[in-house]
């Protein structure tokens, strides 16, 4: 192994480290959620719109409530609709792209091109009418986003089983007498795993944008439950009185994304995907 | 060919491969025949691109076959259902050319040798290890390294684990493609003797591919010469290496390299040219025997002594076939 690559090998074992330290902050807050809030996030008090205090140590909305807690809850949320809807395009994906690379031909054809469709569409434009048509639910929301993604994942998963289909092993496993399905679960699928973990961790960075994006207009899950995107748009009426309401969502939701994309970028050094 | 019934019979093998961007379609494996008996080792030479692991692969039914027929054991391979199919494997297996690439690089050596014994049942899954313990040691390798990756092991070493997962079945026939070119020479002696003792023990037949002549003439009993996708030479070891008789084998025993650097020197300087052979397709009239095979309908093949044989095809100008004024 050239010293190069060993360099990297290590910035990007830095890099994970880093990156599942974040993650770790999330989950904490998606596991223990309102048991941790200091208030409930719907409980008001008579100081609306006030800075960072003693008692709120990120201050208060428009109608009093302390902005901690609805962040801690409304992180809650938001990341449970991303984790839920990612892993919905995860399997949606592993399942199509890896039906469509290794089958090939006409299911190949049939099922990029059906994903083309979905591609096609501007990601953000697709689930705004989706949302809009059928109803701001959770359900919706993480429909939505699953379906809107899992192009990007099936794409990922079909190129490296294309060409791993080829390998010599895999000729070498049929040839002994195992099954074409064996075959792509326990020959393919294993050597194809790290580029799809870097791929799903950048859609899940994406995710959170668009999950907050959408709260943020209006068509995420419906109030009063609090969630980061609808929490800034709150804030932005009121960012001429109280500016500092909008630094706690917009941190969050900034953490949240970079949290994956730091993790994305360490398991594509650390596992050397791309040279392969 | 008489005798005992011959444990692969392999008529008119046919491999067409489709027309690519305009390019026309590529008849990698032409009308190929020829019989491989119990114990017997069939050796499959010719240059690079002639067809040889086309021929291998085909009669795995790993490749789609466009003419002719298989049949193993007696039983037609060409056109069998796949999960029949999948259960004739017990009985023919593969060792590749690559040892590094051949084994899945993240399955221990002891999930790989047990997959065969798993698809096809073979023995109860208690005695798994011990079959593969048992494997391990019929190629010479220490069972106990089996807890450890493909990685682990050099290229002499993988190539042993090949062979052990290819017997774990035991099969009838072994296709050998290659299966020492990828190691050093001290190595590729050391397979080839296991090759030779394993044939001994348990009664193989090999269709061992290569190009490296003298290794075939080492292991083979019977050989065949490939050009073009055709067998255009089929005899006995001895025979075709002491009396070829046909020019493309001439030319090929002509090729290998001497170990003087004056004489082979002075070889490389009057090299024969590429042998401009006759056309393939549609030839009218007599062949070089003085046979009109459209007229008679017989197979362009000319017995040149017992069990020995050359195509009519592919004779460059100028050359007389033996036995012809």
């Amino acid at each position: 192994m050239t010293d190069a690559s060993s360099r990297l090998r290590s910035r990007g074992q830095l890099l994970v480290a880093i990156g599942l330290a974040m993650l770790a902050v999330l989950l904490l807050i998606v596991a223990l959620g309102p048991s941790i809030a200091p208030y409930s996030p719907s409980a008001t008090s008579p100081n609306s719109l006030d800075g960072p205090t003693a008692l709120h140590w990120l201050g208060t909305d428009s109608i009093g409530r302390d902005l901690l807690s609805r962040l801690i809850v409304g992180g809650r949320g938001t990341l449970m609709i991303t984790f839920v809807a990612v892993a919905l395009a995860l399997a949606a994906g592993l399942v199509l792209g890896l039906l469509s690379g290794y089958v090939g031909g006409r299911v190949d054809l049939t099922i990029m091109r059906l994903l083309d469709v979905v591609f096609a569409f501007p990601v953000f434009l697709l689930a705004i009418a989706v949302v809009a048509a059928l109803g701001p639910t959770v359900k919706n929301l993480i429909l939505t986003i699953a379906v809107v993604y899992t192009p990007a994942m099936a794409r990922v998963v079909r190129g490296p089983v294309l060409s791993v289909k080829r390998w010599d092993h895999v000729e070498a496993a049929r040839s002994v007498g195992v099954g074409e399905f064996a075959i792509a679960l326990r020959h393919v699928l294993p050597l194809v795993v790290s580029p799809i973990l870097v791929q799903t961790s950048l859609i899940l960075a994406n995710t959170i944008f668009t999950v907050t994006a959408l709260s943020f207009l209006g068509l995420g899950p419906p109030p009063p439950d609090p969630n980061w995107g609808s929490m800034l748009a709150e804030a932005r009426q009121f960012m001429e009185l109280a500016p500092l309401t909008v630094i706690g969502p917009a941190v969050a939701i900034v953490f949240a994304s970079l949290t994956f994309i730091v993790l994305a970028n360490g398991l594509r050094e650390m596992l050397d995907v791309g040279s392969r | 060919m008489t005798g005992a019934a011959p444990l692969l019979r392999v008529r008119d093998l046919s491999v067409t491969f489709p027309p690519r961007r305009g390019r026309p379609p590529v008849r990698a494996v032409d009308r190929v025949s020829f019989d491989i008996q119990p114990g017997q080792t069939v050796g499959l030479v010719g240059e690079s691109g002639s067809g040889k692991t086309t021929t291998g692969r085909a009669i795995l039914q790993l490749q789609p076959v466009t003419g002719g027929s298989v049949h193993l054991l007696g039983h037609q391979l060409t056109g069998m259902p796949r999960t029949e199919l999948r259960k004739m494997r017990r009985h023919m297996q593969f060792v590749l050319q690559n040892p590094y690439s051949s084994l899945h690089p993240r399955m221990k050596v002891a999930d790989i040798l047990a997959e065969p014994l798993k698809v096809h049942g073979s023995v109860p899954p208690a005695q798994i290890p011990e079959r593969v313990a048992e494997l391990m040691t019929l190629v010479n390798m220490d069972p106990a390294v089996v807890k450890r990756y493909p990685h682990e092991f050099s290229g002499g070493q993988r190539q042993r684990i090949v062979i052990a997962r290819a017997l774990a079945v035991n099969p009838d026939f072994v296709v050998c493609d290659e299966p020492v070119s990828a190691l050093d020479v001290r190595t590729q002696a050391q397979i080839v003797d296991l090759l030779h003792d394993l044939q001994a023990k348990l009664r193989l037949s090999y269709l061992f591919i290569a190009h490296d002549l003298a290794i075939v003439r080492a292991v083979a009993h019977r050989v065949a010469v490939m050009y073009g996708g055709r067998i255009v030479e089929l005899g006995d070891a001895d025979d075709v290496y002491d009396n070829p008789a046909h020019p493309y084998t001439r030319n090929l025993l002509e090729a290998v390299p001497v170990p003087d650097p004056a004489r082979q020197r002075a070889k490389l300087a009057d090299i024969a040219p590429d042998p401009q052979f006759r056309g393939r397709d549609g030839e009218q009239g007599p062949c070089v025997f003085g046979e009109d095979h459209a007229a008679t309908g017989a197979s362009e093949w000319h017995e040149v002594g017992p069990g020995h044989g050359v195509s009519c095809r592919f004779w460059p100008p100028g050359i007389t076939p033996p036995g012809r004024p």
